[in-house]
């Protein structure tokens, strides 16, 4: 298959067509609606499902329904559809079906904007909806890992019966970069042993996420803890770059990982012997890899999109070893490769600190600008 | 002569609501306050002859409680 | 006092329905729920569709619907049900598609969904409860509570000044052209449960012949809310509720005027 120009929206769309999703529910949003106007011409001339739903709400819902038969199914949206979706993500979660959601984040809170944004990663990666549940979170960089991992998330959801979410900001999926696309899967023909799809000559089943009796949801909950915890050990992803010999290293997901490997490819151009490590799935998230990076490193920088929500779980791996900072620009706005290169320069010079909290200490070099 | 039925209350399942009580025709039917069902109800029960199997209280009946059987008539006719 | 037959002569006349599960409800006792699950379980033996129907629960008292009915069941959020079974049915258009929906769940948290259903002209078919109250969270104001009606959260009657008036799903939804079955039935006596179970079997054929949505609304007996007996209950809904919930056929689309039951 030759490389080919894609929107990042639309190559996830393709993508999941491609990886033999079934049935897709969406509700336009920007900047995520390209995805649903890519399924609705593409769904229907293959003769799968396509509805665009009355809300966000509608659209997960029939995710949930469709997902209850057994076959692959997605939605897509942003930041305050995701919010609304969180309901029905928790009901998915709680009743063990697999389904996949694509989040093109923006600017928030609120209304807030429809730039790129990174600040839904607290709402996806610990929660948002009720009750203990745990999302695997894919965090692509490129149009092109957008399609790989949109591919993988669909065999993830199926494999560990999880909510698998796709989790980029609206850059990338307005984006046009080459990618190659994968081969094109046959729908599925079996289904699973919990499918819903009418008694025929089987017992009946039901598919719920509730259990009244206290035991049986304490009993449901560490049935999903466990299989988080194999999801932990087999299922992290990160890649990282130029950090064999790295002093410092830069930590940052998606978009922010991107623009902050320019920054350490600069870096590295004046001599500073500068790391990235940028995790693929940020949940589970890449503790051991950043155990390592800590290790090995005299000094961090966490860059993000958001006010400093991945920071909060690099901190917790670091536990105060050595001194992290903290750089990220919010509000729908992307940082520049050369403010996170200030920022290493400044690792380099000796001024990273372990007094206080990064984000602190980020806000007053701030106010000091300002 | 009228049909001759006869009904079956499931006592795991009625819980004396009354409801076929109100609708029988014949009202040939009543709790049985002499019985009292594994929920602690009293049962519906046939109280008198009378019953004509004409399925009404299955009709009402929430809990699908009861089964109700008539002597086929056709057959009595040719007696 | 037992009663016997002539076992020559004796014939089944009316027996549980198979589409039902053996066990006792959670409903309390007189509670017409169980003759609307009752009467759609009969409809579904007599098509012989119990292995290709699937249904989809609600959250209200109807919560635990899915143990009671012997066929594949899912359960969605509240008021949810409607997009859950477009869901399903889209995945699986030759199966019949059914939600349970009492009336906090469809006609107030639920609106936009059954709206949107109906107006896509899903082809499912739903089955509405409407008991004027909110009866699993213990009797509240629900949108169906009638003008003055006293309830847990209007306990000095429905003021419809400030708690505004009841709705009336059927009417409203068959304003819809995706509509194409809408119905309003009652389950308060013998020939208006007939009437009820000839409706929700009409609601299958629609289905069955890809007419679209459906929905018959059932005007039910909550006798522990209400606080009156279950006989009580029934002379209250033929009293108050039917002048306020007009027993109607609202929209019959003409292919489904055709249908001969």
């Amino acid at each position: 298959m030759a490389r080919e120009l894609w929107k990042g929206n639309e190559a996830i769309a393709e993508a999941a067509v491609r990886a033999g999703c079934q049935a897709y529910f969406g509700y336009p949003i920007t900047p995520q609606t390209e995805l649903l106007e890519y399924m609705s011409r593409r769904m229907p001339e293959l003769g799968r499902a396509f509805v665009q739903a009355e809300s966000e709400l509608g659209a997960v819902n029939m995710v949930y329904g469709a997902a209850c038969t057994g076959v692959r199914v997605m939605s897509s949206s942003s930041s305050p559809g995701v919010s609304l979706m969180m309901e029905g993500i928790s009901y998915i979660a709680g009743t063990e079906v697999p389904a996949v959601l694509v989040d093109v984040m923006r600017g928030g809170p609120g209304l807030g904007n429809i730039a790129p944004a990174q600040a839904d990663y607290n709402q996806i990666v610990h929660g948002g909806g009720h009750g203990d549940y745990y999302p695997i979170v894919l965090a692509p960089a490129s149009v092109q890992e957008a399609v790989d991992l949109t591919v993988l998330a669909f065999d993830l959801a199926e494999k560990y019966r999880s909510v698998t979410v796709v989790l980029l900001d609206g850059s990338l999926g307005q984006m046009m970069e080459p990618a190659e696309m994968p081969p094109m899967q046959p729908l599925k023909k079996e289904f699973p042993a919990w499918a819903t799809r009418g008694a025929e000559n089987r017992e009946r089943r039901m598919l719920s996420s509730i259990y009244l009796n206290p035991p049986d949801q304490e009993v449901t909950n560490l049935r999903l803890l466990r299989r988080w915890k194999e999801v932990e050990a087999n299922e992290v992803r990160f890649k990282t770059y130029y950090l064999e010999d790295a002093e410092y290293v830069v930590m940052g997901f998606g978009s922010a990982g991107r623009v902050a490997l320019s920054a350490v490819r600069a870096a590295r151009a004046e001599g500073i012997k500068v790391g990235l490590l940028r995790p693929i799935t940020v949940s589970p998230f890449p503790v051991q890899a950043v155990d390592a990076a800590v290790r090995q490193c005299k000094a961090g920088l966490v860059v993000e999109m958001n006010a400093g929500q991945m920071l909060e779980d690099v901190l917790r791996v670091n536990n105060n070893r050595i001194p992290f900072e903290f750089f990220a620009r919010m509000g729908g706005i992307v940082p520049f490769p050369d403010e996170i290169l200030a920022e290493i320069r400044r690792l380099a010079q000796g001024k990273a600190s372990l007094e206080g909290h990064p984000r602190d200490r980020w806000l007053e070099r701030v106010a000091a600008q300002a | 002569m009228p049909p001759k039925g006869r009904i079956e209350v499931n006592e795991l399942l009625c819980k004396g609501c009354e409801l076929c009580v109100g609708a029988c025709p014949q009202k040939v039917i009543a709790l049985d306050m002499d019985r009292i069902t594994p929920k602690g109800y009293h049962p519906a029960s046939l109280i008198s002859d009378g019953c004509t199997g004409c399925g009404i209280c299955a009709v009402v009946c929430p809990e699908a409680a009861i089964t109700v059987f008539r002597e086929t008539i056709k057959v009595r006719a040719n007696q | 006092m037992t009663t016997t037959l002539d076992p020559e002569l004796e014939q089944l006349v009316y027996e549980r329905p198979d589409s039902l599960v053996d066990c006792a409800t959670h409903y309390c006792p007189g509670c017409t729920h169980g003759v609307a699950h009752r009467l759609i379980a009969e409809v579904i033996d007599e098509m012989g569709i119990r292995e290709k129907t699937i249904g989809v629960a609600s959250v209200g008292c109807s919560v635990f619907a899915y143990n009671y009915f012997n066929f594949d069941f899912v359960q969605a959020p509240h008021g949810r049900a409607p997009a859950m079974a477009t869901g399903v049915k889209r995945v699986l258009p030759d199966r019949f598609v059914i939600t349970y929906q009492g009336d906090g769940d469809m006609a107030s948290i639920g609106m936009a969904e059954v709206v949107h259903a109906a107006a896509r002209g899903e082809n499912i078919c739903v089955f509405f409860i409407n008991n004027a109250n909110y009866g699993m969270t213990g009797g509240q104001m629900a949108p169906t509570t009638l003008p003055g009606q006293k309830t847990s959260s209007s306990p000095s009657g429905r003021d419809i000044e400030t708690q505004g008036y009841p709705i009336r799903a059927a009417e409203l939804l068959a304003t819809l052209d995706g509509a194409s079955y809408v119905v309003r039935r009652s389950l308060h006596d013998p020939k208006n449960i007939r009437l009820a179970k000839k409706a929700i079997r009409t609601a299958f054929e629609v289905q069955a012949r890809g007419l679209g949505f459906s929905m018959v609304e059932m005007l039910s007996i909550c006798p522990t809310n209400w606080g009156m007996t279950p006989l009580q209950s029934l002379q209250w809904l033929e009293e108050k509720m039917v002048p306020y919930y007009a027993l109607n056929d609202f929209k019959v689309h003409p292919a489904v005027a055709e249908i001969r039951i």
